[in-house]
């Protein structure tokens, strides 16, 4: 891995902040995007804009077959059996509240359960919430322990025949625990409950296969793969995309309209109601393409390397608590420095040109279990080094003698 | 005495001409952490639920009293450079009439550079702090004013 050839294609990573030269390490919120997603965006607005499936133009036609090469470019990037069981979203989010809403009309009802873990983020918290209000069903949550683990041994024995669905993340976006989920699969297919899966903060950095995995339904984020903002995936097997209705009406998802009834368009177009975000989906094959050329197990070695040397400067500095332990982790870190509160540290961190995300990272109940308001988090992404981390040592030692 | 005839603007200006001498970011901050040590802090007492101004990262703990015409702010919060702001925001609010408090105009925060901890994405309390404030002279003025 050349990584100064990569930093180059990446040219925000060039930018100043506060007259500091930049270090992005809020990967785990977004990406920074290479120079080819940026051109693509750019080029496909030059020369080739025009809204799919619906004209019989030059354009309509060109654009709708890029846009469907790129759902074959996701099938291929996750393995999945069919491209018609991939469906374009908004985003994790968008997926997720997706199939909440879908699944939920159909199979959820009173006194019903679903079962989610206690490292969730909210976007895998509250769309369930909000069904089981709806339904007036119940969450269940798997506890993990203090190294950020799942309990497996409890999580067995929340299933019964009221379990309906199963929502769980691949990868923790506070924690970084690489979840494992083919086993949990495993188990509850036993109990024949469908599992979903959120790889928002796995897909960057491991490599994804629905088939292996066997899980029901997958989602993950555009944005988070060096790709566009506001595309992102719903794969979901093709039985149970079969099964569910559409989440959305609108132009598109149907085959034939009367004011009497409506009936609905086949896989994969039900589910893409409206104008979709096609530019963001064909510009997301140039992401997927630019991580396959690094290779995704080259990928997770080098964010291995940076997650091994941060950890040790960190634990070396004697004042850290790290949040997060488990053996298996993508490359992010929570912590704090100890009797310093995460705010003031961020914002001194920042002003030396230094970014991370503070507060709660959008999964208040892992704050709750440790008993923390908030902490601050460092994640990276491919084109980051250990130059990086050294700034950010440097930066937390001020932040010591400036606080403590 | 000559404090208390000082306005409202005087006092910025007095903060806006303290923080010029600061061009590090650095120097800047330590100035404010030493600034977060004269906060009139908040009788432990009242550092509960009904006065705390909870943003997403930063709490605020805010209590105000009323006497002799001025209302007096007292304050706490749990990160120090949030603490050095409320500081600087009691300096020029607190002691003034509920009128002169809800007509002020607190340019200062812009000019000395910390504009961003009142955006509402910082979520830390502060712009919850300067909106509860006002809403203490508003409730004081309208208790203690309308029937003069």
């Amino acid at each position: 891995m050349d990584i100064n050839k990569i930093r180059a294609d990446f040219p925000i990573l060039k930018e100043e902040v506060y007259g500091k030269p930049l270090v992005y390490f809020d990967n785990g919120a977004t990406t920074q995007k290479p120079l080819q997603v940026i051109d693509c965006i750019n080029h496909f607005h030059r020369h080739k804009n025009s809204s799919i499936h619906r004209g019989v133009h030059f354009l309509s036609d060109q654009a709708t077959e890029e846009y469907e090469k790129a759902r074959e470019a996701v099938r291929s990037f996750i393995n999945a059996s069919y491209a018609h069981e991939v469906i374009f979203t908004s985003g994790t989010t968008g997926s997720i509240n997706g199939v909440a809403f879908s699944f939920g009309e159909k199979y959820v009802h009173e006194n019903d359960e679903i079962v989610i873990s206690e490292m969730e983020h909210h976007a895998n918290i509250v769309p369930w919430q909000m069904l089981c209000e709806r339904k007036n069903a119940r969450l269940k949550i798997i506890p993990f322990d203090d190294k950020g683990l799942l309990n497996i041994e409890q999580f067995e024995k929340l299933l019964n025949e009221k379990t309906r669905i199963i929502a769980i993340t691949h990868a923790s976006n506070t924690l970084a625990t690489i979840n494992p989920v083919k086993e949990i699969i495993k188990i509850a297919h036993r109990h024949n409950i469908p599992v979903l899966v959120d790889g928002a903060q796995s897909v960057p950095h491991l490599p994804v296969d629905v088939q292996d995995m066997d899980c029901d339904f997958f989602v993950f984020s555009g944005h988070k793969i060096y790709g566009p903002t506001g595309i992102g995936v719903l794969y979901g097997k093709e039985k149970w995309l079969n099964e569910i209705p559409p989440f959305q009406g609108g132009g598109d998802m149907v085959e034939k309209v009367t004011f009497e009834k409506t009936t609905y368009n086949q896989l994969p177009y039900r589910f893409e109601a409206g104008t979709t975000n096609y530019i963001g989906a064909i510009c997301l094959i140039k992401a997927l393409e630019y991580v396959q050329s690094i290779g995704l197990l080259e990928i997770q070695e080098h964010e291995h390397n940076l997650l091994s040397y941060a950890t040790k400067r960190l634990d070396d500095l004697g004042y850290i608590t790290i949040y997060g332990r488990a053996p298996q982790k993508t490359s992010l870190i929570s912590f704090n420095i100890n009797d310093i509160h995460h705010y003031d540290a961020g914002m001194v961190l920042d002003k030396m040109g230094i970014a991370m995300r503070t507060g709660t990272h959008c999964a208040q109940p892992v704050m709750q279990h440790y008993g923390i308001d908030g902490n601050i988090r460092a994640s990276f992404g491919l084109y980051n080094t250990t130059e990086e981390i050294d700034l950010l040592i440097e930066g937390i030692k001020k932040v010591k003698t400036m606080f403590g | 005495m000559e404090a208390e005839i000082k306005s409202i603007n005087d006092i910025q200006e007095e903060i806006i001409q303290e923080f010029e001498v600061y061009d590090d970011w650095m120097d800047k901050y330590n100035y404010i952490i030493e600034l977060s040590r004269s906060l009139p802090v908040i009788d432990p007492k009242l550092k509960i639920n009904c006065n705390l101004i909870s943003g997403c990262q930063s709490k605020v703990w805010l209590n105000a009293v009323y006497t002799d015409g001025v209302i007096k702010y007292s304050a706490d919060s749990d990160a120090i450079i949030t603490k050095g702001i409320i500081a600087l925001l009691i300096r020029v609010l607190s002691g003034r009439k509920p009128d002169e408090i809800l007509n002020a105009d607190l340019y200062f925060i812009d000019k000395i550079g910390l504009r961003q901890n009142l955006s509402p994405t910082r979520s830390n309390g502060l712009l919850a702090m300067i909106k509860q404030m006002k809403l203490y002279a508003l409730a004081f003025k309208t208790k203690y004013e309308k029937t003069l």
